[in-house]
């Protein structure tokens, strides 16, 4: 059972405290895109071994959605970041680059 | 036979006697006595019979471990299958039943499959019971059901109370061994909180059995002071009695703590279930002697070495007058000492190593006397129910026998496992210590935790330290690095370990197989999993049919999947599969190690969630009248929701078909203030509920209602209800009664994680409001009765809302209809729901009110063709598909699953769409059949056209309809479709019109 720390209200909490909500950094595709950008918006993921960037919501405390920088092998947790972004900032990029180098992940490394 | 011996017993208190039955027999033992030994101090080797051949099994191990004396223990509300012998404290009253027979533990039927064995390899089941088919259902399957599990279902509600509790520490020590109890001490020396479990009732684990001392004294006064020392110091907690039972992600530990398995009589819950959370987890959880692969080795009175001598010596029971030593290491040269110290006889220690010079040991051994054969094993054992001896081979050939030696014990020994489970939980990996032949952490590939570092040191034989100076050594650096790790300091007053000695041990040789050349008479009588009946041969032949995969192998042969999950019997059964494979060990690997280290109960686990409290339930500040007025309960999400109020002479169908009636003739009332009540406010909430709704809310006049609809980004409905505009910048959201909680969320996650810059804030105040919907043809006359605000037509039109006063209270009245009556909702502080439905009923009495429930609502609804999210949706319809176009804006260019809504799929005309349903006879339509069309489809079944959502019997109409989704639905009116039900009927129904009563619309237009 992971350990998360909600960058809103800074609690840091048990699994339980929050509920896992798929894929950051998401570009919603409305009306008027292609049936691919559809496709991709609504159903491609990445499915990476390794780095991956992820949406919580602090459900049971402060209520607010976030974003956490995990690995999906090892479980550690590089960090969490607001969810009002559309990347994940540069200097937990760079902690991710110190830890893992090379990382890669959608158009970020 | 097994017998007290006179003297001895180091955990005994023989001032006081106990007694239990086993079997309907009466027994005595002592306080501090384990079933076990209390079982052998009565002559009761023989515990049980094997799970597949049936054979006669008795008590091999002292601990944890132990694969054969599970028991039925207890009886009524108290009775639990499958306890082990081992770690079953005596008390007073104690009553035990031996599983797994018929008739009785000494006569059974059942081992009659121990002569077929060798019509039963590995795979049997598998490979038997596959064809003819027809067979399975009847005749194989009740009788493969009977001949599974262990033990019996127990009939009766639990007796017990059982908690959770949570606890958070900065160092988790887990076993409190020396090892243990040195880790701890090392730990809280640096001021770290410490925790430090132990799952039996005594500290110090094996080590005060196995000799040896520790500053000079002997391991009982090191155990002793330690304890005193770490229960003197606030920063640690000591629990015996619990186990750690799991080790999980980032630091998080599930124990179980057995409170008053050992006392029955006291007060409070049974079990525990720890939920831990450490900052660094110390497993010193010991290790677990290996069996001995020969023939005969499942025989009653074949135990463990280390067994042997706990029982001599902490119990002062004899398991037999000779014991014949089987070994292929030192340390079971300690077992024959204390036997011989105990006055037993030894006739022989086999020994199938070859020494060039005898061990310390060896050399004590020889000086009392006893027999030493190297380069020997046993061929094979002697004996049915119980041993009667051995006959002896040489290690190296293929088991001619030498000499036979008797004996009513053999204590085997084939080296020690360290116990790797919770370190490997959480992937923790190996390493293979070819000294030891056995498995051990590897520290450099320890679990790791949030932080990307190491969360878990094995410390003592838990990390392959065998050797009581090198476990307090390893352990003390253990304790401090878990302190360490959690930021402490290790200054001057740091512990070290003290200096121990012990008798030396010469090095340990590998034995898989005894003798190492057996044949395929004695491999078939040489057992790996006593308790799944898993031999060597039975191993040999999976490899040899190709499941090479460790996994396959386990899964095939049943190999560890017991209730002891191969304690015993993992690393000799590697080794087999190893060795048929012509591969090293670590080639081949290991199976899965899986939490709980030992088996939990049902009851710890759901701890405090049962009865009432298992289920927060939430209640309308109504609840209480409708309880005492008849209502019949219905579950809606975590509300509760009457269904029909019953009185007293009538069933629930007359009930609600009363209610609907009177509805809809003279005046009802509904609870309604399970709805889902959102409020949406801010400059931009006009433009999110566009974006949230198909239709236009933005437009909505304050003091208007309009009904929407909330598609997904798929376009499939999702839910719906009326939105009220209060004000310039306030909306007020009805949402469907299971729906306010995830509508919340999902308005309150599109704001936060799309449109984070749009100024909307939204609140659910579901449960701040009690709503009442006052319903028919008398519903004004109801609400002008009690006075206040101005409810006419010209005032408060359909589709209006406003505030004011009704008889006194301030209400919020929406006049808005879900039944197709005239009817208003009547919105109060939760505080008031009560009063002013009181007051509803009192003025409504010469209007022949009646409060009305669910079903009610239901049929009422479907009546007038209105749809049911959860009824005519299921997550794949799109409101196109319910003929609600006139509910999805054209206008606007965006909202959620417009864009869904646009793909190929969704506008295809052949789409099932929304029609209602009459039964061509007046009879009611199963709900959820199938229309069925011409022609099968790939797999032989019919094809359909369509299916039914809704169908009830209307007393209005006094016939049967329904709603259903149809093929070419609406093109198709007055055509009969069939329905085959399950209950062998056939259907017909004729394609109408969804709205069957008051098409026209005049009845709430008054």
């Amino acid at each position: 059972m992971l350990i998360l720390t909600c960058p809103c209200c800074g609690v840091t909490g048990e699994e339980t405290e929050f509920h896992a909500g798929g894929e950051a950094h998401l570009k919603r595709h409305g009306p008027g895109s292609t049936e691919d950008q559809f496709e991709e918006y609504l159903f491609m993921r990445e499915n990476p071994k390794g780095v991956h960037f992820e949406r919580w919501r602090h459900v049971y405390g402060c209520g607010k959605w976030f974003h956490a920088a995990r690995s999906t092998t090892t479980l550690e947790v590089y960090g969490t970041y607001a969810a009002q972004t559309h990347e994940p900032p540069k200097d937990l990029r760079d902690t991710i680059s110190k830890k893992v180098p090379g990382w890669t992940w959608r158009e970020f490394q | 036979m097994s017998t007290r011996l006179a003297t001895g017993g180091r955990l005994l208190n023989k001032s006081r006697a106990v007694s239990f039955t086993f079997n309907g027999q009466h027994m005595t033992g002592y306080e501090g006595d384990t079933l076990a030994s209390a079982l052998l101090a009565n002559d009761q080797m023989l515990v049980g019979r094997s799970f597949k051949y049936h054979r006669p099994r008795g008590i091999v191990a002292s601990g944890a471990e132990e694969p054969n004396g599970l028991v039925n223990l207890g009886q009524g509300g108290r009775f639990e299958p499958n306890q082990r012998v081992t770690t079953t404290e005596l008390f007073d009253g104690l009553t035990a039943k031996s599983q797994n027979h018929w008739p009785s533990l000494e006569f059974d039927v059942g081992a009659i499959n121990a002569q077929m064995s060798r019509f039963m390899p590995a795979g049997f089941y598998y490979k038997t019971f596959m064809y003819p088919r027809p067979l399975w259902k009847h005749v194989y399957e009740p009788f493969i059901r009977k001949a599974a599990g262990l033990g019996a279902a127990p009939k009766e509600r639990d007796d017990d109370t059982y908690e959770h509790f949570y606890a958070f520490c900065d160092v988790l020590v887990i076993g409190g061994g020396v090892a243990g109890l040195q880790a701890a001490k090392a730990a809280a020396d640096t001021g770290a909180r410490v925790m430090l479990i132990e799952q039996t009732a005594h500290w110090g684990g094996r080590a005060p059995v196995d000799g040896g001392e520790i500053a000079g004294k002997p391991v009982d006064n090191y155990v002793d002071e330690t304890v005193a020392a770490l229960e003197a110091m606030d920063n640690v907690t000591l629990r015996r009695r619990m186990m750690g039972a799991g080790v999980y992600d980032h630091g998080y530990v599930l124990s179980y703590e057995r409170l008053t398995d050992h006392a029955p009589e006291m007060d409070g819950p049974r079990h525990r279930l720890w939920r831990i959370r450490a900052g660094h987890i110390v497993t010193a959880t010991g290790a677990i002697e290996r069996p001995l692969s020969f023939a005969g080795n499942d025989i009653p009175g074949v135990m463990l070495a280390s067994a042997v001598r706990d029982y001599v010596t902490n119990f002062g029971v004899s398991p037999g007058d000779r014991t014949v030593v089987v070994t292929n290491n030192d340390n079971a040269y300690l077992t024959a000492i204390a036997l011989k110290h105990a006055g037993l006889d030894v006739p022989a220690i086999l020994d199938a190593r070859v020494l060039p010079t005898d061990s310390a040991l060896m050399a004590q051994a020889k000086a009392l006397g006893i027999r030493v054969l190297m380069g020997h094993g046993v061929s094979t054992v002697m004996g049915g129910k119980r041993v009667t001896g051995v006959a002896v081979c040489s290690q190296a050939g293929e088991g001619s026998i030498l000499e036979t030696i008797p004996c009513d014990v053999v204590a085997m020994s084939g080296g020690w496992s360290p116990v790797v489970h919770l370190w490997s939980h959480c992937g923790g990996k190996l390493t293979w210590d070819t000294a030891q032949a056995a498995f051990k952490p590897d520290v450099d590939k320890a679990p790791t935790g949030a932080d990307g570092k190491a969360f878990v040191t094995a410390a003592g034989s838990a990390s392959g330290a065998l050797l009581l100076a090198d476990v307090l050594s390893d352990a003390d650096a253990a304790g401090q690095a878990a302190a360490t790790a959690t930021g402490h300091k290790t200054g001057r007053n740091a512990s070290a370990a003290p200096e121990a000695s012990h008798t030396p041990e010469a090095p340990m040789a590998p034995v898989w197989l005894m003798p190492h050349g057996a044949g395929i008479k004695l491999r078939s009588k040489a057992w790996l999993d006593y308790q799944n009946d898993v031999k060597v041969s039975d191993v040999q032949l999976a490899a040899q049919e190709g499941f090479h995969s460790v996994e396959h192998a386990k899964r095939y042969t049943t190999l560890g999947m017991a209730t002891d999950q191969g304690k015993l019997s993992n690393i000799n059964g590697l080794a087999i599969l190893s060795d048929s494979l012509n591969q090293p060990i670590p080639q081949t690997g290991t199976t899965t190690f899986r939490p709980p280290y030992t088996p939990i109960s049902m009851g710890a686990i759901g701890g405090e969630a049962r009865g009432d409290v298992f289920q927060p339930i939430r209640r309308t500040p109504m609840h209480d009248w409708h309880d005492e007025n008849g209502a019949e309960w219905e579950p809606v999400g975590h509300w509760r929701r009457p269904y029909a109020y019953v009185r007293s002479g009538e069933s629930t169908h007359d009930a609600v078909m009363r209610e609907t009636k009177n509805t809809r003739d003279n005046l009802g009332l509904l609870d309604a203030s399970t709805l889902g009540k959102i409020i949406v406010r801010g400059p931009d909430a006009g433009k999110f509920l566009d974006m949230m709704y198909t239709n236009m809310m933005s437009t909505l006049k304050p003091g208007k209602c309009r009904y929407g609809l909330m598609c997904d980004e798929n376009g499939f409905l999702i839910d719906d209800g009326v939105v009220a505009r209060i004000d310039e910048q306030t909306w007020l959201c009805h949402t469907t009664t299971g729906g306010a909680e995830r509508i919340h969320a999902h308005m309150e996650e599109w704001l936060q994680t799309e449109w984070w810059t749009w100024q909307v804030y939204v609140a659910n105040v579901t449960e701040q409001y009690a709503q009442i919907a006052v319903v028919g043809p008398k519903a004004r006359e109801a609400l002008e009765h009690l006075g206040g605000m101005d409810v006419s037509a010209e005032t408060l039109g359909f589709m209006d809302w406003a505030d004011g006063t009704l008889g006194g209270f301030d209400v919020r009245v929406y006049r808005i209809s879900f039944s197709g009556e005239l009817s208003y909702e009547i919105a109060v502080p939760a505080s008031q729901g009560q009063a002013l439905w009181d007051t509803l009923m009192a003025v409504g009495a010469g209007l022949g009110v009646m409060p009305y429930g669910t079903e009610c609502l239901h049929i009422l609804r479907a009546e007038k063709g209105f749809i049911m999210i959860g009824d005519e949706t299921d997550g794949t319809v799109i409101p196109q598909d319910l003929g609600l176009h006139w509910a999805i804006s054209k206008k606007k260019d965006d909202f959620i699953g417009k864009r869904g809504q646009e793909r190929s799929h969704m506008v295809d005309p052949t789409r099932w769409q929304l029609v209602g349903l009459e039964t061509v006879d007046g009879s009611t339509l199963p709900d959820g059949a199938y229309a069925s069309a011409e022609g099968t489809n790939a797999n032989g079944q019919r094809e359909t056209q369509g299916r039914v959502t809704s169908t009830y019997h209307s007393p209005n109409l006094d016939r049967g309809i329904a709603m259903g989704l149809v093929l070419n639905g609406p093109d198709r009116m007055g055509e009969v479709l069939t329905f085959p039900g399950t209950d062998g009927k056939e259907y017909k129904a004729k394609i109408v019109s969804p709205v069957f009563y008051d098409p026209e619309g005049e009845k709430p237009n008054v």
